[in-house]
């Protein structure tokens, strides 16, 4: 199990914006009537997004209140889920997947990069700029391995060298391109690309 | 090896596009509501012939699942959930038909909420596909436009509608029950079973669960026979599936194969070989991180399906491929499998909440070293406790990969367990405390 600790300066007041509240009708439709508390994940999501990417414990009030439901029951499943984030986080999130298929390809290299070039250890962020870092458990992109997760976006086939011009562009504030840094298309078989025994390359 | 024509997923690296008219040209949707009209018997029989065995692990027979929902909807209505959580390490073929053949799935869907009796699909989708869910949600969009779903969805007089769920980053979510409590708004912690959720599921009506890949390869099913599904690949073990072969190889893919092949072809001719040959190859685990590792000996000649592997002593899982050759220390490899495991416990049962961190502690001190010969005992007895005491089968799958290590590689990790018992040496050393309190750096 993980250990998550709420931050240590909350934030008083919690509310959703107009735009958010339309998105919330749209999701409570989803579901039937008598299971409102279905859209405590999505909710949840609404308000990481509108609060620079992380959950205030107002928050989870604000969303217990709108759903009818104990403010406990939200508080118990912004702690449960890992990508609920209940501290502040850098503008450009970066979660490095170091698993074992991403690990036999080099993923410790990236986190020895992200030391060096963001901060020394996880979750805090940067001096230059506004990022940081963390390791996460398997992104599930393994044969794009090794890979990171930046915001919403995958950045796939890495190496030390890409790795790096990734990390100073988000330092700068100008991130390149997600995909594949090898130049491959998608999942494909590299090289003489042969599918099914024949040659499409 | 499977012909061209027996592909199923033709775009599976997007070289025909993935929008609705693309697909179009790849024949989906194209009689739908035909297959529809012929009937909820029709259709499980076909499936049945067919002999699809789901594609999320436990290898369960599709159309024997699809017979157990209630044949009348009483007073509950029935729900179908589509299991998108793909978060098992080594794993990634769901991720790429959600991208680039999001139509198979959607027609799937449609097809299985008739059988079942469904008139709403909840896609549930871990929360870090952030991209592929959305591509899932214009293609939704997209099938909606051309009244495919919705009310009198393709014509066929069966109201449907799909809905995407987001998950957070729960491997767990991945486990059925687990995963409707997510949808209803809980923690995701496993439900006991019985009853099953094909009786008692989703807001405790009638329930079907199944794989992306399950369902997105019924349309064709039904379009081509159950007889031409079944004439693919072994007895039991028909049809086609897609590997992922990741690790230590030249060229790690996603491919399209049939089932039984051997998995040297499978590396060798599409993933270009282990990196520094055959000879280099170290071991090979055959079906995602929950399964045990295969050595190289029977590596050499295994094929790639449900039985031969259980026969071996492992598991076909999901077909995530995770080859790792002579280069890794394979400890390392496994500590880090269990560090997983140990992450990802739910915590609802004491065996695999406490388990899964005494096997990740105890393989770490392997690693460093740090290791009494009599730990390699206490190791494997903690596997055989976790296994079968807990509510799902995360205790297995945390348990497995280290059974096997033990099976195949006793010897590596014995050789590094030569510490002194700590307790003689009144050493200093963290191990003998209460390791919670200093791990907060890896909580």
């Amino acid at each position: 199990m993980s250990v998550k600790k709420v931050h240590d300066n909350q934030p008083k007041e919690f509310k959703f914006s107009v735009e958010n509240i339309k998105k919330i009708e749209q999701i409570l439709s989803r579901y039937p009537e008598k299971n409102k508390k279905s859209a405590v994940m999505p909710l949840l999501y609404l308000a990481q997004k509108q609060n620079d990417n992380w959950i205030p414990l107002a928050a989870m009030k604000h969303i217990a209140s709108y759903l009818a439901m104990p403010y406990i029951s939200v508080y118990e499943i912004a702690t449960f889920y890992s990508m609920y984030n209940l501290k502040p986080v850098g503008k450009h999130f970066i979660q490095v997947c170091t698993t074992t298929p991403c690990l036999l390809r080099g993923a410790d290299k990236i986190v020895k990069l992200c030391k060096e070039n963001i901060s020394l250890n996880e979750n805090e962020i940067s001096k230059k700029g506004s990022c940081s870092w963390m390791e996460v458990e398997c992104l599930g992109a393994c044969v794009s391995a090794p890979m990171v997760q930046i915001n919403d976006d995958y950045y796939e086939d890495l190496d030390e060298k890409s790795t790096k011009e990734i990390l100073i562009s988000l330092i700068n504030d100008k991130p390149l391109k997600p995909g594949s840094y090898r130049g491959r298309k998608n999942t494909a078989p590299e090289k003489n690309l042969i599918v099914n025994g024949e040659k499409n390359a | 090896m499977l012909k061209k024509e027996n592909r199923i997923f033709k775009n599976l690296y997007n070289e025909f596009g993935w929008d609705i008219e693309s697909s179009l040209k790849r024949d989906d949707w194209k009689n739908t509501k035909d297959l529809i009209s012929k009937g909820r018997e029709w259709i499980i029989n076909e499936v049945k012939t067919s002999e699809l065995r789901g594609r999320g692990g436990a290898g369960f027979s599709t159309g024997l699942k699809w017979s157990f929902a209630p044949k009348e909807v009483g007073s509950r209505p029935h729900y179908l959930v589509i299991n998108a959580d793909e978060s098992e390490p080594g794993t990634c073929k769901d991720r790429d038909i959600l991208r680039f053949e999001p139509q198979k799935l959607i027609e799937g869907c449609l097809i299985a909420g008739y059988t079942v009796n469904a008139h709403v699909c909840y896609i549930y989708i871990r929360g870090e596909y952030h991209n592929e869910g959305k591509r899932l949600q214009d293609a939704i969009d997209q099938a909606y436009k051309k009244n495919y779903l919705g009310k009198n969805a393709c014509g066929s007089g069966w109201d449907f509608d799909v809905h995407i769920h987001y998950g957070a980053g729960a491997y767990i979510c991945g486990e059925e029950t687990a995963l409707l409590e997510s949808i209803e708004g809980n923690k995701g912690q496993p439900r006991l079973k019985p009853p099953f959720p094909a009786l008692v599921g989703l807001y405790g009506c009638p329930t079907i669960v199944n794989n992306v890949e399950t369902v997105a390869v019924v349309p064709t099913i039904l379009r081509k026979g159950g007889n031409w599904f079944a004439s693919i690949g072994k007895p039991k073990n028909t049809g086609t599936k897609i590997f992922c072969i990741s690790g230590n190889v030249n060229s790690p893919c996603n491919v399209e194969e049939e089932m039984g092949i051997p998995l040297k072809d499978l590396i060798e001719k599409y993933a270009g070989g282990v990196v520094g040959g055959w000879d280099n190859l170290q071991a090979v685990i055959p079906g995602g991180s929950s399964m045990p590792l295969l050595p190289k000996k029977i590596c050499d000649t295994i094929t790639m399906d449900f039985d031969s592997l259980i026969k071996n002593n492992s598991g076909l899982g999901t077909a995530g491929i995770v080859v790792i050759n002579k280069d890794q220390d394979i400890v390392k490899c496994m500590t880090r499998i269990a560090r997983f495991y140990k992450h990802e416990s739910c915590g609802q049962c004491t065996p695999c909440r406490e388990g899964s961190g005494w096997m990740w502690r105890i393989l770490d001190r392997v690693v460093k070293r740090k290791a009494t010969y009599s730990d390699v005992e206490l190791l494997s007895d903690v596997t055989k406790q976790i296994e079968g005491h807990t509510i799902c089968a995360f205790g297995e799958g945390s348990a497995w990969p280290i059974q096997g290590l033990l099976r195949h590689f006793r010897k590596e990790v014995e050789s590094r367990c030569r510490e002194e018992p700590l307790v003689k040496k009144k050493s200093n050393n963290p191990y003998l405390v209460d390791q919670h309190l200093l791990e907060n750096n890896n909580a």
